[in-house]
């Protein structure tokens, strides 16, 4: 449902992506890896708009999107969760997920879409801390609260970077779980991990790439077999 | 002694314009990341419009009061979309070099279209006149700009806080980029902001012409106090624009009475001594 096709993209004069492809299926999770600086954040930036690749094209239902602002890939259906965490630190937490509902009006929702009221049912901590700015949640709560903020505006894909960063292992654990119910709800994910062991529990493919370039493709046996490329191109 | 009380009140009133000033100012840089060098530039158009207006249609400050605002906020709409949008991708020392030029631009317009000279506008009728307040008999108009001030502040807090679109905007301040990929037309609320806090700065302008005689360097004059009104007050934080206004405007007004020479010093002094106990300004949530 989503293609990549052999796109460059460039930070002023530094040429991040040089020619990455890779494509994801409906219902997949998909990870991709690979070490620091090699541009999987862009990648990630580069399919939501944020940054725009001078080359190449990606297909979204087979609907271009390279040259499209990153609110009308959105409306597309296409969710973004930023690394570090970015909530609206001086919004509530209960406002920082009205922001993630398009249009602002919860449409008549159907039995699979996301609601306010199903997220605080799913994470009674959220629904306690409603009135609390969102500087003041934990990391683990930050990253809780970007992820369902996304999932608020109902989309087909989402695109997950670094989801685990920085968190406790179990609070690890507590979200890929979670991106693991999100996928079996239906929702396509594209994740970036560094952290290959913990990605390995829940993708069911997975991408390395290496400066600008995808490397590897392969499933999760693949993965595994492939020792040398994991030596060469992921942390050890 | 009986001198404080009038200083007081023309510390508010002056404080009422700085607000009207700097709302549009800090909110704009919270967002846009623009520090905007012609936003007094508006303030200052809104004046000389006014005072045409008022040449034509004789007396009609009402109507210029309505009308000023509307033609600037085309003007800030226009100037956002067709100067700003572009100059954006190439960086903010580009962008502040454009809003530098446009301050400069205006000036020289004003100075050619209306003369490099002082002109004193009439208080309008009906607020021409005095009335009894804390026992001193004070000038209607200065009452007039501070309520002013005072409803514009509350409409916009109720905007601010009580609407889908005042959360929008405050998440903006945190941080666009996010907002923008959550589906919300971030360039169209970037236009809107620019164009209302134009608008809001050329409403100042036309009640200010009154007060103070309109000249060319009026724009200079009120940009360095908003400049110092969104630093204290935190960028991007409407509240403290609100507190900081008042600091200044009285800082400002007993500084004339008590040092007259040092106000200005007063005001840097404030600005510096806040910026080392909190480098984010009072209220500010941006770094
Ligand atoms: N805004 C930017 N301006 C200039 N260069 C940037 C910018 N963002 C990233 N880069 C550079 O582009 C390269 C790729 O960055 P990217 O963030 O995509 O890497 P990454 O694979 O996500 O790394 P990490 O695992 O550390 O998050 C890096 O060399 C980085 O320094
Ligand atoms: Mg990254």
């Amino acid at each position: 449902m989503l293609e990549v096709k052999n796109i460059h993209s460039y930070y002023g004069k530094s040429h991040v992506l040089q020619g990455t492809s890779l494509d994801l299926k409906e219902g997949e999770l998909v990870c991709l890896l690979g070490r620091n600086g090699v541009g999987k954040s862009t990648t990630l930036k580069s399919i939501m708009g944020v940054v725009n690749p001078n080359q190449g094209s990606i297909c979204f239902n087979n609907q271009e999107i390279v040259g499209m602002k990153p609110f009308q890939i959105a409306r597309l259906g296409i969710g973004y969760v930023p690394e570090d965490r970015r909530i609206f630190r001086s919004l509530t937490v209960h406002e920082n997920l009205l922001m993630g509902i398009k249009g602002g009006k919860q449409k008549n929702a159907g039995t699979d879409d996301w609601t306010v009221d199903r997220v605080y049912k799913l994470f009674p901590n959220l629904k306690e801390r409603k009135n609390s700015k969102g500087a003041y949640l934990s990391g683990g709560e930050q990253q809780m609260l970007t992820v369902v903020r996304t999932l608020l505006g109902n989309p087909r894909v989402i695109l997950v970077d670094e989801p685990t960063e920085g968190l406790a292992p179990l609070i690890v654990k507590d979200v890929l779980d979670m991106l693991d119910t999100v996928r079996k709800s239906g929702v396509t994910i594209l994740m970036v991990e560094q952290n290959f062991k913990a990605a390995i529990k829940v993708a069911d493919r997975f991408y390395i790439m290496s400066k600008g370039k995808i490397v590897f493709e392969g499933n999760t046996e693949q993965l595994l077999a492939a020792e040398d490329i994991r030596r060469t191109y992921l942390e050890v | 002694m009986s001198d404080i009380p009038v200083f007081f009140l023309h510390g508010l009133a002056y404080a009422g314009l700085l607000f009207l000033v700097s709302a549009g100012l800090t909110l704009v840089f919270g967002m846009m990341n623009v520090l905007n060098f012609a936003h007094a530039a508006m303030y200052m158009l809104g004046a000389y419009f006014s005072y045409s207006i008022m040449l034509h249609a004789t007396g009609q400050f009402w109507l210029s009061l309505m009308l000023c605002p509307v033609i600037l906020f085309v003007i800030g709409g226009l100037i956002e979309r067709f100067l700003l949008r572009r100059v954006h991708a190439l960086g903010h020392v580009q962008e502040l070099l454009l809003t530098f030029g446009l301050a400069y631009i205006i000036t020289e317009a004003v100075k050619w279209f209306w003369g490099n000279y002082p002109i004193a506008i009439n208080i309008p009728g009906v607020l021409n006149t005095t009335i009894q307040i804390f026992g001193i008999t004070y000038p209607v108009y200065r009452l007039f700009i501070l309520c002013c001030a005072v409803i514009v502040g509350l409409v916009m807090a109720i905007i601010l806080f009580k609407t889908r679109l005042g959360i929008i905007l405050r998440a903006a301040v945190n941080d666009s980029e996010t907002v923008n990929t959550l589906g919300v037309n971030v360039p169209l609320v970037f236009l809107g902001v620019f164009a209302f806090g134009a608008a809001l700065s050329g409403f100042a302008g036309v009640i200010a012409g009154p007060l103070l005689t309109i000249y060319p360097g009026m724009a200079q004059e009120i940009l360095i106090d908003a400049f110092v009104v969104i630093v204290v007050g935190g960028f991007g934080s409407l509240g403290g624009a609100v507190i900081a206004a008042l600091f200044i405007g009285e800082l400002q007004s007993f500084g004339v009475l008590l040092f007259p020479k040092l106000s200005m010093a007063l005001v840097y002094m404030l600005m510096a001594a806040i910026l080392v106990i909190k480098p984010s300004g009072l209220f500010g949530e941006k770094q």
